[in-house]
């Protein structure tokens, strides 16, 4: 209880935490904009499907206040996370990998958007060895593929690769029954 | 002794021989995703759920309560030697299981850990057994008012009371709230929260949130963080065996671990971190070698918090099976799994799904018992998964990550909704908000609502029918206690401080 005997630091605004609470009331407004185009039967009219939404429509917007006035008051992140900077680079080259996955699925399938993915994760993560992150990566989308997808019958996108290996593995299966 | 007999029949069931593979498959997976930073049960157990289409629910519970339980045991194995605690839970492990390991002692804080895991997770699972018949006899009585004002208790207990922050808490639970409420309104038919397309009629499964919120916030907030100092593992010295002192100090402690654990972890509150702490700061006040708290690592302070945080993941169970409320993302996600099968965990679960509630009981046993020899033996094994590099572990999240989001149906609007929530997940971590009252109110948010309607439509409308049931008040009270409870406690503490001299006529 040392700080608080303290004489208390002048507040200042924190931007940051300003926008977190900013951008509840938004999320606030939002699910008001969803929940008047919610349909209500009259036959509903007592507890109908809107009740639950505007009972979190005002929690969010009361909490959304308490935590402007957080914010106003100089804010709420511990000094160590201040401190530290924001590597922006990894972040954004992560972010590259997600999109790449997400663009790259459909047209190349999930092995080769993977791969993609892999490489770019590593990167940003400071690894150095490209070739081999690829080939990390190729061994372990295609047991994800293999291993988890086909054993939990989970259909993932399958591209050039798999339909490759799957005709492969479907003619050792045909020929080992004989 | 009915439960001796129902135990029996559980037993019988757990040891067929494609259960026990299971129970095997599910400690050895919980072990390694809790020994790496990063992966979590909660995580592993979504990204599994699509094995409920595949194989019997026995089956999967026992796979999902293997990785719960083993993940306990791994998570310790991390916070001793490189003193990046997995999760809350075993924060105050890493307080003293690492100075251990740094004076040389690591092998006996493991040793310890280990043990006193297995005793307080069998004396846990123990308590389940014998507390969940006496729990279903009171919740028979329940109607939907007082299951909605107990609703309301554990959403006030998971994310204002446990955490730094009470008002950053409900925030992450209303989150939960909202996307918990998207899709078709199961009782009117009326779509909600869609924005207008189709693809978000069914809803957000909660795969993709447990793995935006876990995989990918984890992975943006690790990239973001790479000018943050770097833990380094210590490297496993001394036997594993306890010297006869070393069991001496241990097994009080964990009995007392166990004793503090299972019933905090029964409440409808849950949470680990309570009775850690709990336990470490008794340990700290009992023991015979203050001198060694914070210097050299005591083993009582590993023993008790260790064991504590065991027997309360146990006591978890109980309100999940009994009452069908969940109190930690981890059961969040096993009560979706309830779901998918069709099965509602409620107090009639144990009598109508009798197999599966034993089996999973005594799948629980044998799973601390695997587990004992998996982490004291095997160490050296585990030790090796710490030494993956984080550039391949994070990437090799993703890929799974997508698997899991993709494989539901195929559609990039799911991987759009999981990277979003990655973000979302991303600025929680960065801004110290919990992420797992997001899954609770997720999951949790609709059953609410339900019992809310029903209760409304059998009152005809009339509020007041949760405060004339006395236990409904009762539960409202507590849940208001719990609530503002910390705030006048903080302000009477601060006024008394201040002292009479700025509130005279106060003296």
């Amino acid at each position: 209880m040392s700080t608080s005997d303290q004489q208390p630091a002048p507040t200042r605004l924190a931007m940051p935490e300003l926008l977190i609470g900013i951008g509840l009331l938004a999320c606030a407004g939002a699910v008001a904009w969803q929940t008047l185009v919610i349909p209500v039967s009259p036959l509903y009219s007592k507890v109908g499907p809107t009740v639950f939404p505007y009972l979190t429509m005002t929690g969010m917007i009361v909490l959304s206040l308490l935590l402007i006035v957080a914010a106003l008051r100089g804010g709420w992140q511990p000094q160590e996370e201040k401190d530290t900077p924001t590597d922006w680079k990894a972040m954004g080259i992560v972010v590259a990998g997600l999109v790449a996955n997400l663009v790259l699925i459909h047209p190349l399938g999930f092995t080769a958007a993977s791969v993609v993915m892999f490489v770019l994760i590593c990167y940003a993560f400071g690894s150095r060895h490209t070739l081999r992150d690829a080939l990390t990566g190729l061994v372990l989308a295609l047991a994800a593929y293999f291993g988890f997808a086909r054993a939990l019958g989970v259909n993932i996108g399958a591209g050039f690769i798999e339909n490759q290996l799957n005709t492969v593995i479907d003619a050792i299966i045909a020929t080992l029954r004989g | 002794m009915e439960t001796l007999g129902h135990l029996a029949h559980g037993f019988s069931v757990a040891f067929s021989p494609m259960n026990l593979l299971w129970c095997l498959i599910g400690t050895t997976l919980g072990t390694a995703i809790g020994v790496l930073p990063g992966l979590g049960p909660a995580l592993t157990i979504a990204l599994l759920l699509p094995i409920t289409y595949q194989v019997a629910p026995e089956a999967s519970f026992i796979l999902f309560a293997g990785i719960y339980y083993g993940a306990m045991y791994g998570g310790s194995t991390t916070s001793i030697l490189l003193n990046t605690p997995g999760e809350s839970a075993t924060i105050v492990t890493a307080l003293e299981g690492n100075k251990m390991a740094r004076s040389g002692r690591g092998g006996a804080a493991l040793a310890t850990s280990a043990i006193g895991s297995f005793v307080a997770g069998t004396i846990g699972t123990l308590g389940v057994a014998f507390l969940a018949p006496v729990v279903v006899k009171f919740a028979l009585a329940f109607g939907p008012a007082e299951y909605f004002s107990l609703m309301v208790l554990a959403f006030i207990t998971v994310s204002a009371v446990l955490g730094s922050s009470s008002v950053r808490g409900l925030t992450s639970l209303f989150i939960g709230f909202v996307i918990g409420m998207i899709g078709v309104d199961l009782q009117t038919g009326q779509p909600r929260f869609t924005f207008g397309t189709n693809e978000l009629l069914d809803g957000v499964d909660v795969i993709i949130a447990a793995v935006g919120l876990f995989a990918v916030g984890e992975t943006l907030y690790m990239a973001s963080r790479r000018y943050a100092g770097k833990d380094e593992i210590v490297p496993l010295k001394g036997s594993l065996y306890m010297t006869a002192a070393e069991w001496g100090r241990s097994w009080k402690a964990w009995l007392r671990g166990a004793a503090i654990g299972f019933p905090i972890g029964a409440m409808p509150a849950g949470g680990a971190e309570i009775p850690t702490f709990l336990s470490y700061a008794i340990e700290k006040k009992l023991s015979k070698h203050k001198e060694e708290f914070g210097t050299v690592g005591a083993i009582e302070g590993v023993a008790g918090p260790e064991a504590a945080n065991n027997a309360s993941a146990a006591g978890v169970l109980v309100p999940m099976l009994t009452l069908g409320l969940p109190t930690s993302a981890t059961a969040a996600i096993m009560l979706s799994a309830f779901q998918s099968y069709g099965i509602n965990p409620g107090p009639l679960l144990l009598t109508t799904q009798a197999d599966l509630v034993w089996g999973l009981i005594a799948s629980l046993f044998i799973a601390n018992v695997i587990l004992v020899i998996l982490n004291l033996p095997l160490i050296g094994l585990w030790v090796r998964l710490l030494k993956i590099p984080a550039p391949q572990l994070y990437a090799g999240i993703l890929v799974f990550a997508t698997v899991g989001t993709y494989g539901i149906s195929q559609s990039p609007i799911d991987l759009v909704i999981l990277y979003l929530l990655g973000a979302a997940g991303f600025l929680m971590r960065r801004f110290d908000f919990p992420t797992a009252p997001v899954i609770i109110g997720m999951i949790l948010g609709p059953l609410a609502e339900t019992q809310f309607r029903r209760a409304m439509t059998i009152s005809n409308g009339d509020w007041s029918v949760f405060y004339t049931h006395k236990l409904s008040l009762v539960l409202l009270i507590l849940a208001f206690i719990g609530l503002a409870g910390p705030h006048i406690w903080a302000f009477i503490e601060h006024r008394r401080r201040r002292g009479p001299e700025h509130v005279p006529g106060d003296a």
